[in-house]
């Protein structure tokens, strides 16, 4: 299926969603993120019909606020979907940078809500 | 005319690298956080630090801007109650203070006091728990507020939320808010 490729801005990540390949990136604080999140959404729509064997998604944020705390949940929500449907092997790669423990810690949350499986790794420098 | 080196002074000996009085809009904020992330760049402080300072820095600063909304809709009321400040303190041992200050109604000081005071009687741990709580079970706002500003800045900040309601009138009050980060 078609990728879906939304370039950074200072409020908004990078997004390269591609098949089995999804990477979000940047940062990701938005006033309103549903406004941001949802053509993602509308893309894990369409991808959960025809997905690939096995999906990773990469999350690299530097930060990000509340409200799109939410969003990233609920992205995470549609992947569990389609990894409940049978379709597609989903898991995540969670990424800090060193010292950035508030971002571990995020992933950590993440990984005790969420039913997919989380591989938080640090950035290393350089 | 004003006195601009005794404002000037005012401004070192009380640490405040940024301050700003007026309208909060998206594109403000944009700048803002586009100067204080340059800013902390060149910081010597340690990069744990900085990332908390930005991320409770976008939080606080959108609460104000979630919650001025809010009250202009609600309420057609003068433009000068629309206003809001915050100021951004850096001491010389690294300490981030950011304080924000805007005009609520006195209908929801209630509401906004036990919220806070309710997140400052807890412990690290409560807050983790209170926090993925209300992530799994809160819908964004029409805005994109979460309501999770409050529960977010009181764990990446580590230090109780320091506040005060100063009544204005039978309508309104000012809402001050201080948050630590160090």
């Amino acid at each position: 299926m078609n990728s879906l490729h939304i370039p950074g801005t200072a409020k908004t990540p990078a997004v390269d969603f591609t098949d089995g390949a999804l990477e979000i990136s940047g940062k990701s604080i938005p006033e309103n993120s549903i406004e941001f999140y949802q053509p993602l959404y509308d893309w894990l729509d369409q991808y959960g019909q025809q997905a690939a064997k096995s999906t990773i998604l990469k999350v690299r944020l530097e930060y990000f606020n509340t409200s799109s705390s939410k969003c990233l949940l609920d992205v995470f929500r549609k992947l569990e979907a389609i990894q409940k449907s049978g379709k597609s092997q989903v898991s995540v790669t969670w990424m800090y940078e060193e010292e950035d423990e508030d971002m571990m810690e995020a992933g950590e949350d993440y990984c005790e809500i969420v039913g997919l499986p989380f591989t938080i790794e640090k950035i290393k420098e350089g | 005319m004003l006195n601009i080196y005794d404002m000037y002074k005012r401004m070192e000996n009380d640490e405040i690298i940024l301050a700003f009085k007026g309208d909060i809009t998206e594109d403000l904020l944009t700048s803002v956080f586009q100067i204080m992330e340059s800013r902390l760049e060149v910081s010597p402080a340690e990069l744990r630090l900085k990332k908390k300072v930005n991320n409770i820095l976008v939080e606080c600063l959108q609460n104000v801007y979630h919650h001025m909304e809010d009250f202009t809709e609600a309420e057609k009321v003068d433009d000068p109650a629309a206003s809001a400040m915050f100021l951004i303190c850096q001491d010389s041992d690294n300490r981030y203070r950011i304080v924000t200050g805007n005009h609520i109604l006195n209908s929801n000081v209630e509401k906004l006091k036990s919220r806070i005071d309710e997140v400052n009687a807890m412990s690290k741990e409560e807050l983790k728990t209170y926090y993925l709580e209300s992530l799994k079970s809160t819908e964004l706002s029409s805005k994109g507020g979460a309501g999770l500003g409050m529960i977010d800045m009181a764990r990446k900040s580590g230090h109780k939320l320091d506040y005060r309601f100063d009544p204005l009138n039978d309508r309104i009050s000012f809402f001050s808010l201080l948050i630590t980060i160090d």
